[in-house]
């Protein structure tokens, strides 16, 4: 039997959707029937508006999606004012103020307490400056990712950037393509460091080199069914498939008709494509695309270089793209840290002057929620990295800044179980003020993921953390499962859960404790995830070693169920009430 | 009039007539031999798996784990609301739950 979602979804879904949002803005939040809110808040996400948590009824979060975290000249500038404008809600962060903007790990933008009744303004906001939310999230094409910097980095096989316009022009809004059994998320890479991620995505294309007519061509392998969701984590599987770029769209599209007709409909636990690779196999996939859903004759693989991956990988060159890079014309990108991906309206717009006045304008975003200024010559550079606002938002933080991603949590999101981006701020600046690493280790990654949805991608940080649940001296506290040793790479790997429940106060000391062993017992030059994979399960659950330390930690309690967990009065009695229309 | 029971959002909560009724992340007492070898498993709340009724009684199973002893796995039917004139008001399950046995 379909699900209800399919049923709302056979009903009414795709571009469609947008009069019926937009008629529900005009007549008024309460005009939504009663017995239709599941299915209208089923259908908005479809145009990137997904409803928060129980105790902020009528506020939604916005995710625009930006192609491959490319913002061009002049589109940041019209987040910041959008931010500043309109996500502002009943409750203000301690830390990141009453309106702010999250970078996320694929490459968008999350705005929150957006109210239905501003959402055609925004819209045509957006959409008058370039940008958009459809397809943001739902059933369909997500967002596309890939290298940030493609068609400027010195380190390119082949510029990706055309391709991933193309297949954001051909599939946003395509109504073949608009109602899949599930989310589809789908990566481009041009560029020998891995920093589109592949691997973890449902579809992934590769750079690879094909030798065609005695000449040697550049385009890409073709891999399915990654992601990392639902304690089910997958590496997408080799289909044995080289493109050229110009192919790309056909056997993208193949794919996409592939899992539309065949992913599981009756079951949304089981419909990503990732579950069905595990059921036909990578043969059978190629099969099935090669006879029905492509008119040419599929190529094999041609020869990837994926041993040149850095990105992620935990040791080497290149873990992220912070620093100051050369592009290919001569002038310089600038990677800058943005704390667990957050910045204040007030700096989003500081940022986008910068970018202007140093650059061309333009900025772009990486999967690990950071912002990248790009085209800066290099006789503006040690003005720009003298500007204050890079202090804070660094282009040589400390590893502990620089590791740190962190996904939405308790602050809004249905499925969270703790609290996730204030916790981890707080992490990152104990660790650094009390934690030292070994000399030559300059990157450590710490991510934090409120529940196994795993958005905030920890299966592959070298201390990956989780919400959970412990209780301490009887009471009931938010607590953390500690997993290690994950990283993407030519032999990417996840996490090892080593230690459970773990109450957050204890989470630094663990940590602290964690790195000391490592300093203590390390081989020479031995990089901290080759460190993990020598030691067995039990040998890393005790080199954890959970402690209290000076480390407060102010979000103890169940902050779900509070309506906001910073707010004085967090209640869910104290919940606003739903916004009125105005 | 029939009830209207979902589950929405990939698990995250209980929906009963269009409204939030039931979230992830509550911490449930649960006298259940089935689900762990604890007397009482303590269980995190992680993810809603199925809603049904019995009577007037709404049950659910989830995924979860028992702080105590460690045991993830999926619950049998546990009744969290009675419907009441075609309202839904909780159980009070802060106190002691159990499983249905044929789970
Ligand atoms: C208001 C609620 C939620 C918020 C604020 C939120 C936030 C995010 C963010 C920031 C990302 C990064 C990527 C992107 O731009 O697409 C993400 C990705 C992701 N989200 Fe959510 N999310 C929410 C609900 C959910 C739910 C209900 C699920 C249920 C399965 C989910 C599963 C995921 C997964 C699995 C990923 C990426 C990991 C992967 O598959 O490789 N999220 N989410
Ligand atoms: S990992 Fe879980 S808690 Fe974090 S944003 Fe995703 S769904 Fe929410
Ligand atoms: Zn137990």
């Amino acid at each position: 039997m379909p699900t209800d979602v399919e049923n709302w979804k056979s009903e009414v879904y795709g571009n469609e959707i947008r009069e019926h949002l937009f008629r529900f803005a005009e007549e008024g939040f309460e005009t939504i029937p009663d017995d239709e809110r599941d299915a209208w808040f089923e259908r908005f996400k479809w145009w990137g508006l997904y409803h928060q948590r129980n105790g902020q009824e009528g506020y939604f979060m916005m995710r625009i999606g930006t192609p491959n975290g490319v913002l061009e000249p002049g589109q940041l500038r019209v987040v910041g004012e959008i931010a500043d404008e309109y996500a502002r809600g009943p409750g203000t962060n301690p830390i990141f103020g009453e309106s702010y903007a999250d970078f996320t790990t694929r490459q968008s933008i999350q705005l929150h307490w957006i109210q239905l009744s501003d959402v055609p303004a925004v819209f045509e906001k957006l959409e008058a400056n370039g940008l958009s939310t459809q397809q943001a999230c739902g059933d369909s094409w997500r967002n596309i990712v890939g290298n940030p910097v493609a068609g400027k980095d010195g380190q390119e096989v082949i510029d990706a950037w055309p391709v991933i316009r193309d297949l954001n022009e051909t599939f946003k809004g395509n109504d073949d393509h608009s109602n899949l059994p599930r989310k589809w998320k789908v990566s481009v890479t041009g560029s020998a460091d891995g920093s589109g991620q592949g691997d973890i995505n449902d579809l992934a294309f590769e750079p690879a080199y094909k030798e065609i007519d005695g000449e040697d061509e550049v385009g890409f392998n073709v891999r399915v069914g990654g992601g990392l969701a639902r304690n089910e984590p997958r590496l997408a599987r080799d289909i044995d498939v080289w493109v050229s770029p110009d192919q790309v769209s056909d056997v993208a599209g193949g794919l996409s008709a592939l899992f539309r007709d065949n992913g599981d409909r009756e079951d949304r636990y089981n419909a990503r494509i990732k579950f069905l690779v595990d059921e036909w196999g990578p043969e059978q996939v190629r099969e099935t695309l090669q006879e029905e859903y492509v008119d040419f004759e599929l190529r094999t693989a041609g020869r990837d270089v994926r041993e040149e991956y850095t990105y992620n990988t935990g040791e080497g060159e290149r873990n992220d793209l912070i620093g100051v890079h050369k592009q290919k014309d001569g002038t310089n990108f600038v990677g800058l840290n943005v704390l667990v991906g957050r910045m204040g309206a007030d700096d989003v717009l500081e940022l986008a002057d910068l970018a202007e006045e140093y650059g061309s304008g333009e900025v772009r975003l990486s999967q690990r929620q950071n912002v990248i200024v790009t085209d800066v010559p290099d006789e503006e550079l040690d003005d720009f990295l003298a500007e204050d606002l890079l202090e804070h938002y660094s282009p040589d933080p400390s590893p502990f800044m620089r590791g740190s991603i962190a996904c939405t949590g308790t602050e809004f999101c249905s499925l969270s179980i703790v609290e996730t981006k204030n916790r981890q701020v707080r992490f990152a600046r104990w660790l650094k003020q009390h934690v030292d690493l070994p000399d030559d280790v300059d990157e450590f990654h710490i991510h934090l993921s409120g529940c196994t949805a795993s958005c905030a991608q920890p299966q592959i940080a070298d201390v990956s953390l989780r919400g959970m649940k412990t209780r301490k001296n009887g009471e009931a506290v938010e607590a953390l499962d500690v997993g290690l040793g994950g990283g993407l790479g030519d032999e990417p790997q996840f996490a090892r859960w080593v230690t459970q429940r773990v109450p957050v106060d204890e989470v630094p000391g663990a940590i602290a404790n964690l790195i000391e062993s490592f300093a203590a017992e390390r081989n020479e030059g031995e990089s901290f995830r080759a460190f993990v994979d020598r030691h067995d399960d039990e040998e890393l659950d005790a080199f954890v070693e959970p402690e209290e330390t000076d480390y407060e930690d102010p979000m103890m309690h169940n902050t779900k169920m509070t309506w906001y967990p910073y707010a004085e009065d967090d209640g869910m009695d104290a919940s606003p009430p739903t916004p009125a229309d105005d | 009039m029939t009830t209207r029971l979902r589950i929405l959002d990939d698990g995250a909560w209980l929906s009963v007539d269009d409204t939030r009724r039931v979230s992830v992340s509550e911490l449930w007492r649960l006298d259940s031999t089935e689900f762990c070898d604890c007397d009482l498993a303590d269980l995190v709340v992680e993810n809603f798996q199925a809603v049904g009724v019995d009577g007037p009684i709404v049950e659910v199973r989830v995924y979860g784990q028992c702080i105590t002893c460690g045991t993830k796995s999926t619950t049998g039917w546990i009744p969290v609301g009675r419907i009441v004139d075609g309202e839904f008001t909780d159980l009070e399950r802060e106190s002691v739950l159990s499983a249905h046995s044929e789970g």
